[in-house]
């Protein structure tokens, strides 16, 4: 069995480590590109959202470079990302292509059934062995989430524009060559230490904007076209409170585990969105009220088109905007959306935020623009 | 008395027994909204995030119309109406959408509506929902029995669509029993959920232009959902919305029955349960049957001119196919056989 798996962000350092741990023989598919999209586009339905076409995308391009068993998340939960899996198996029938899916989830047959699926991939019945692959994973997942934290702070103050992706970028691509969870920790270990030693600003006080929105497009840089570089690199603190690890945690690890949860998004959210639609709009409500009241300059939200939670959570948001008295951005990824129409939206987005902090600083009252 | 409000919208169409019952054997003045119409699709759309699929901008509508004439409102926050299921996350959260952007609502009387893991949550909602009304609770349980015998009653008389309900929609006769004999006018199955089904001005009258081509119909609500629950075990998984499991096992009990002359699926542009639900069963019914099928997607720009014609040459084709005897293909069928 060749295993594979889609891109989202850097989950695939993750999904790396724990193949390398058992041992299993995998292939990382091509970052998603034009050409990704290009063959979802080809094969998938126009009213399938974007992560599904760049699932169907990385599938193919797996398919190619030999892989036969892909795997991917679930969930049972409204959204459609629950579906996924079946969908998957139904569009790589369509296509002609031999892929077994496994889906990592707690199944309507129980635990035991989960159980079996991670045999397949690991290949041992060890529970001890699987229990800390699995543990090993999550820390690299957590580790890889405070370095993108730790560029995104350097990246707004750098005195020299690109020197953190010289480094973040190498070592995105640099880490396909380490095997092991070990390893792979060592040389996360390293960057971070690199990153450190930049040069920064350290006069500059930066904006800071919170992104927020669906989990995909927020995280995936192909989808949000590299947001947080482009951002970062106007001199703006940028802050994505969903994360990869925290998904693995809240929802993968301590589902059945509801004490233990971070509930901090549900208590801010409680008032305009009480409980759980699926998907990530109460994250997505909540975010923005927390980062509302932590003082941030503004929160820019994304979604791909055609995604019912975000579309609940979109209408909420001017009531966010106007309660808390802070500037809101939604902005809908699609195949369609040209990658200049949106630096300009941002751009713009941006300088309404600084024009606004400047005032603020000359003792005028702070005002939201379009009211 | 008390002004009870209730939109008519979304599931309006499915539970309009359960909710007026209800409210008028509590003493409560029930106020509906009137039928969706031009005025009501404009202010919704213009009340709402333009992404929302076509029914939620309606029920916007019905809700601005409500506001001013009523005390309360009822707009119930669904989540699931069927064990192990869910709903779509846009009606999930629509209560939301309207609390958060349309001002000057009145009291809003909103139980949670959570059947997944425990139907008793059903009479906790009904109990939230009486004690707006009236503080007695052997009233509100009389009230509650009453509603669901009144709600079974209809559901059950809408299987044979012999129901005053069921006339008004141009439902005549008792197309799922002739579905069993081969009765020379033709059946059309329209498979989509109830609020765009029964929504007369959203399809733009489909169910009447379809008697007027001497079309018997047939929906959703006239097969028995015990049955299609079944015939979906042979998904790998089950699908968790209420409205998969009832389309895709409606579907199959129709491919079986065989009975029927053609399948429409009526649809609303952006929904991403129908995305999903319908792709599986197009592929299901062209694979397993040669019975013609048809998507028709609903939104705020469709035109009814194009909507007939496409509607009039499908039963066209229906037509000529029965009287020839000969082989017309339906679309992609040359192509592939499965």
């Amino acid at each position: 069995m060749i295993f594979t798996f889609p891109h989202l962000g850097n989950t695939y350092i993750i999904a790396k480590s724990f193949l390398d741990d058992f041992g299993a023989e995998y292939v990382v598919p091509p970052f998603n590109s034009d050409r990704t999209l290009e063959i979802g586009l080809k094969y998938c339905a126009e009213a399938h959202c974007i992560p599904f076409k760049l699932f169907v995308g990385n599938m193919v391009q797996a398919h190619e470079m030999g892989a036969d068993t892909m795997l991917i998340t679930g969930g049972c939960g409204p959204c459609r990302l629950g579906y996924f899996g079946e969908m998957l198996k139904k569009q790589a029938r369509d296509i002609g292509i031999n892929m077994e899916l496994i889906t990592l989830e707690v199944p309507d047959q129980g635990l035991k059934e989960l159980a079996s699926r991670i045999r397949k991939v690991s290949g041992t019945s060890n529970v001890l062995n699987i229990a800390r692959v699995i543990n090993a994973a999550k820390n690299i997942a957590v580790k890889l989430d405070n370095l993108e934290q730790l560029a995104r702070e350097k990246r707004a103050v750098q005195s020299v524009k690109g020197s953190v992706d010289k480094i973040y970028g190498g070592f995105q691509k640099d880490i396909l060559n380490i095997k092991g969870s070990a390893n792979m920790e060592r040389f996360i270990k390293e960057t971070e230490d690199r990153l450190k030693q930049i040069n920064v600003n350290t006069d500059a006080k930066p904006l800071r904007v919170g992104i927020v929105g669906e989990i995909f497009t927020t995280i995936e840089p192909y989808a949000n076209f590299r947001v947080e570089k482009m951002l970062g690199e106007m001199g703006v603190l940028v802050d994505r409170p969903v994360t990869v690890s925290g998904w693995i945690i809240d929802e993968m690890i301590k589902k059945r585990l509801p004490l233990l949860k971070d509930k901090k998004h549900e208590e801010a959210a409680a008032e305009y969105l009480p409980r759980m639609i699926g998907g990530h709009a109460q994250y997505t409500v909540g975010n923005s009220v927390l980062n509302a009241i932590s003082g941030y300059d503004g929160v820019i939200h994304l979604y791909p088109l055609g995604c019912m939670p975000e579309i609940v959570s979109q209408a909420i948001l001017p009531k966010i905007e106007e309660d808390y008295g802070i500037p809101i951005m939604t902005v809908i990824r699609d195949e369609m959306t040209g990658e200049a129409g949106f630096a300009t939206r941002v751009e713009a987005f941006i300088d309404l935020l600084k024009k606004r902090r400047d005032e603020h600083l000359n003792e005028q009252s702070k005002m939201l623009y379009g009211n | 008395m008390k002004r009870v409000g209730i939109p008519r919208g979304l599931y309006y169409y499915k539970y309009s027994a359960l909710w007026e019952t209800f409210f008028k054997s509590l003493g409560a003045d029930v106020i509906l909204s009137e039928n969706t119409n031009k005025k009501v699709l404009t202010n919704g759309s213009n009340a709402c995030v333009s992404e929302a699929c076509i029914p939620v901008k309606a029920y916007f509508g019905h809700v601005l119309e409500l506001v001013g004439k009523v005390d309360f409102i009822f707009m119930p926050r669904f989540t699931s109406v069927a064990k192990k299921q869910y709903i779509c996350p846009e009606v999930c959260g629509v209560s939301d959408m309207v609390r958060n952007s349309v001002r000057g609502l009145p009291k809003i009387i909103d139980p949670e509506i959570n059947l997944r893991e425990s139907v008793k949550n059903s009479w906790r909602a009904a109990l939230y929902t009486g004690e707006f009304i009236t503080g007695d609770r052997r009233r509100i349980s009389k009230a509650y029995k009453e509603a669901v015998t009144q709600y079974r009653n209809k559901r059950q008389a809408l299987k044979f669509a012999d129901t005053e309900f069921g006339k008004s929609l141009g439902i005549n006769g008792s197309a799922a029993r002739k579905a069993d004999d081969s009765a020379a006018k033709l059946t059309i199955a329209i498979i989509g959920h109830s609020y765009t089904v029964y929504d007369t001005f959203l399809n733009m009258e489909l169910i009447k232009k379809l008697n007027k081509f001497g079309a018997d119909v047939l929906t959703l609500d006239m097969l028995d959902y015990i049955v299609s629950k079944d015939r979906c075990r042979e998904l790998d998984k089950q699908f968790f919305w209420d409205y998969g499991t009832r389309a895709y096992g409606g579907a199959i009990q129709l491919i079986q029955k065989g009975r029927v002359d053609g399948i429409l699926a009526l649809t609303s542009f952006g929904c991403g349960v129908d995305s999903f639900v319908d792709e599986l069963v197009e592929d299901k019914i062209r694979c397993e049957s040669d019975i013609p099928f048809m998507k028709l997607v609903l939104d705020e720009h469709s035109a009814e001119a194009g909507f007939l014609t496409r509607l009039e040459a499908f039963i066209d084709m229906i037509v000529r196919r029965r009287q020839n005897d000969i082989y017309i293909s339906t679309s992609g069928k040359h192509v592939y056989n499965c």
